[in-house]
C-alpha cells in the first residue's frame, strides 16, 4: 500500500490538535477544499509546513481567532443569484405569509450579505414585521461583523445591480448610507435578525423554522456531514417548510434528504414533505 | 528512453480562458470516443454564465459526452466534466468532485491551479495536464504542482493560441514535458488513456 503523502498526516494532525486543545471539529470537512485553507493560513502565518502552524495553534492561543475565520464560511454578496430571490419572493414567500409569525434560519450567515438581503426581500413583501430571522455562524468574528451592517463600498454596484434582477422594487441604496469607503446599512433591517452562535457540526435543534436559508455551507463537508445537518434541518422545519441551498449543491447522496421533495431545482429551494395539495 | 506514448494516464485537466470555447472545440473532436479516463476542464467565464448553454456548445463537437461536473458526483472515464462557473472545483482523494465559494485565486474562481494542484495529488504521475489559450497567467502554480508530483506537464504552443499569456506564463513557471498544437495533444491524449 502507498504511504500517505505527509501533508495529508500533518492535515489529520492539525484537525486532532484544533479538536483536543480548542474544542472545534473539522473532521467532517471534505479534505481537498479544507487542505487549500489550512496551507494558505500556514502560508500567510510564514509556516513552512501545516505541523509548524498545527504547534503554533496549540501554544498561541492568540492566533485561534484568525485561525476559525479562516476555515469559516468565506465572503458572499447581497442578492448573490438573483434569479434564487425572485423565486423566493415569487412562489415562496406567498406561501409564507399565510402564517401568523414566520421564523427564518439562516444558518451559515458568515458576514451577513444574505441575512440582510432577506430582510429587505421580506420588507418589501410586507412581510417582515412578523418575522423573526435567526442568523447563525460559528464563527464570532464574523458574527460580530454581520451584526455591525457595514461592507466595502466597492460591493454597490454590483450589489445594485443583482438587487434589480432579483425584482426589487426601490433602489437598494435606499437601505444603506454611504460613509467614506464603507456602506452602512439601515440600522433598522436588524430589529426582527437574532444573531446567535450556532455550530452546525455539533449543535442541535434550537426554532422551529418555516424557512433555512444555507447556501454554498455544505459543500465544504463529507457526506456524512452533510446526511447530518440536513437531519438537523429536517427536524427543525416545519412540515411542508422550505429549505434553500447553494446553487450547484447536490443532495443526492444523502439519506436524510429522503423527505425533501424539489420544488424549484434551478434555485435549489427544496420543501419538506408532501406538498398539501 | 521512455517516451510518453508508453506511458498510462489515469485522468486528463485542461485549463483555459480567452479563446477556450474554440481551443476544447478542437481538441474535444480529436479525442477517441472511448477513451478511457476522465477529462476535467476549467474554462474562466463570468460568474453567472449559462452553464448549460456552454457545456452543449461544447458538447456539439466532442467525441465524448459533455456534462457539468456535479458536487459529490464521480469523475468518469470517458466523459469531459466542466467546472461550473462561479465554484473552484476540486477532486476529493477518492475520485469524486467538490466545489468550493472560497475566494478568487488570481482573480478566478473557478481557477485552474486549484483543480490542477487537487488532481495532482489524486492521480500523481498518472495526470495529463493542459494549459491551453488564456489571457492571465492562472494555471501556471497548478502546472508546476502536476510536475511536482510527476504527472505529463503539456503547454499549447503558444504561436497556436488565440491568447498566448496563459500558455507562455505556465512555460515560464512551471516548464512543460511538450509543448505542442492541439491535434497533436489530442494525439498524446489518445496514445495515453487507451
Amino acid at each position: 500500500m502507498a504511504r500517505p503523502d505527509p501533508d495529508d498526516v500533518e492535515l489529520e494532525l492539525f484537525i486532532r490538535a484544533l479538536q483536543l486543545r480548542h474544542g472545534y471539529d473539522f473532521s467532517g470537512y471534505a479534505r481537498a477544499s479544507l487542505k487549500r485553507r489550512v496551507q494558505g493560513l500556514a502560508i500567510a502565518r510564514q509556516c513552512q509546513t501545516i505541523g509548524e502552524l498545527t504547534t503554533r495553534v496549540l501554544h498561541d492561543d492568540g492566533l485561534l481567532p484568525s485561525v476559525i475565520a479562516g476555515l469559516s464560511v468565506p465572503v458572499s454578496e447581497m442578492f448573490r443569484n438573483p434569479f434564487v430571490f425572485k423565486a423566493l419572493a415569487d412562489d415562496v414567500f406567498p406561501v409564507l405569509a399565510s402564517y401568523p409569525h414566520i421564523n427564518i434560519w439562516q444558518a451559515g450567515c458568515a458576514r451577513g450579505e444574505e441575512v440582510y438581503t432577506l430582510a429587505i426581500l421580506l420588507e418589501e413583501a410586507g412581510l417582515y414585521e412578523r418575522t423573526q430571522i435567526y442568523a447563525t455562524d460559528f464563527n464570532d468574528a464574523a458574527l460580530a461583523q454581520a451584526q455591525e451592517g457595514i461592507f466595502p463600498v466597492a460591493e454597490a454596484r454590483a450589489w445594485s445591480e443583482n438587487y434589480r434582477a432579483a425584482g426589487g422594487s426601490a433602489s437598494l441604496s435606499d437601505y444603506w448610507h454611504a460613509r467614506y469607503e464603507h456602506l452602512k446599512l439601515d440600522e433598522r433591517l436588524k430589529r426582527n435578525i437574532t444573531f446567535a452562535n450556532h455550530n452546525l457540526v455539533a449543535d442541535g435543534v434550537f426554532c422551529e423554522a418555516h424557512l433555512i436559508l444555507c447556501r454554498n455551507v455544505l459543500i465544504y463537508f463529507t457526506n456524512e456531514l452533510q446526511d447530518r445537518v440536513l437531519g438537523l434541518f429536517r427536524h427543525s422545519l416545519v412540515r411542508g417548510g422550505y429549505l434553500v441551498l447553494g446553487n450547484k449543491e447536490s443532495i443526492a447522496f444523502a439519506a436524510s434528504a429522503a423527505e425533501f421533495c424539489e420544488f424549484d431545482a434551478r434555485a435549489r429551494i427544496y420543501r419538506l414533505g408532501a406538498v398539501p395539495a | 528512453m521512455p517516451g510518453p506514448a508508453s506511458m498510462v494516464s489515469t485522468a486528463v485537466v485542461l485549463g483555459c480562458s480567452t479563446g477556450g470555447l474554440r481551443a476544447l472545440s478542437t481538441l474535444l473532436a480529436a479525442l477517441r470516443p472511448d477513451l478511457a479516463v476522465p477529462v476535467i476542464v476549467v474554462c474562466h467565464r463570468s460568474q453567472d454564465d449559462d452553464d448549460a448553454l456552454f457545456v452543449e456548445l461544447l458538447a456539439r463537437h466532442s467525441a465524448l459526452p459533455v456534462v457539468e461536473a456535479g458536487e459529490r458526483e464521480p469523475a468518469r472515464p470517458g466523459r469531459v466534466h466542466v467546472a461550473p462557473s462561479g465554484y473552484h472545483l476540486l477532486l476529493e482523494a477518492d475520485g469524486r468532485f467538490m466545489l468550493s465559494v472560497d475566494p478568487r485565486v488570481r482573480h478566478v474562481r473557478p481557477s485552474v491551479d486549484v483543480l490542477f494542484e487537487s488532481a495532482a495529488e489524486v492521480h500523481g504521475a498518472g495526470l495529463l495536464a493542459a494549459i491551453l489559450t488564456g489571457a492571465n497567467d492562472d494555471g501556471a502554480d497548478g502546472l508546476l504542482a502536476v510536475r511536482r508530483h510527476r504527472g505529463y506537464a503539456v503547454v499549447q504552443d503558444p504561436a497556436e493560441a488565440e491568447a498566448p499569456q496563459m500558455p507562455q506564463a505556465a512555460l515560464k513557471h512551471a516548464g512543460a514535458d511538450a509543448v505542442i498544437g492541439l491535434i497533436r495533444l489530442a494525439a498524446l491524449i489518445n496514445e495515453r488513456c487507451r
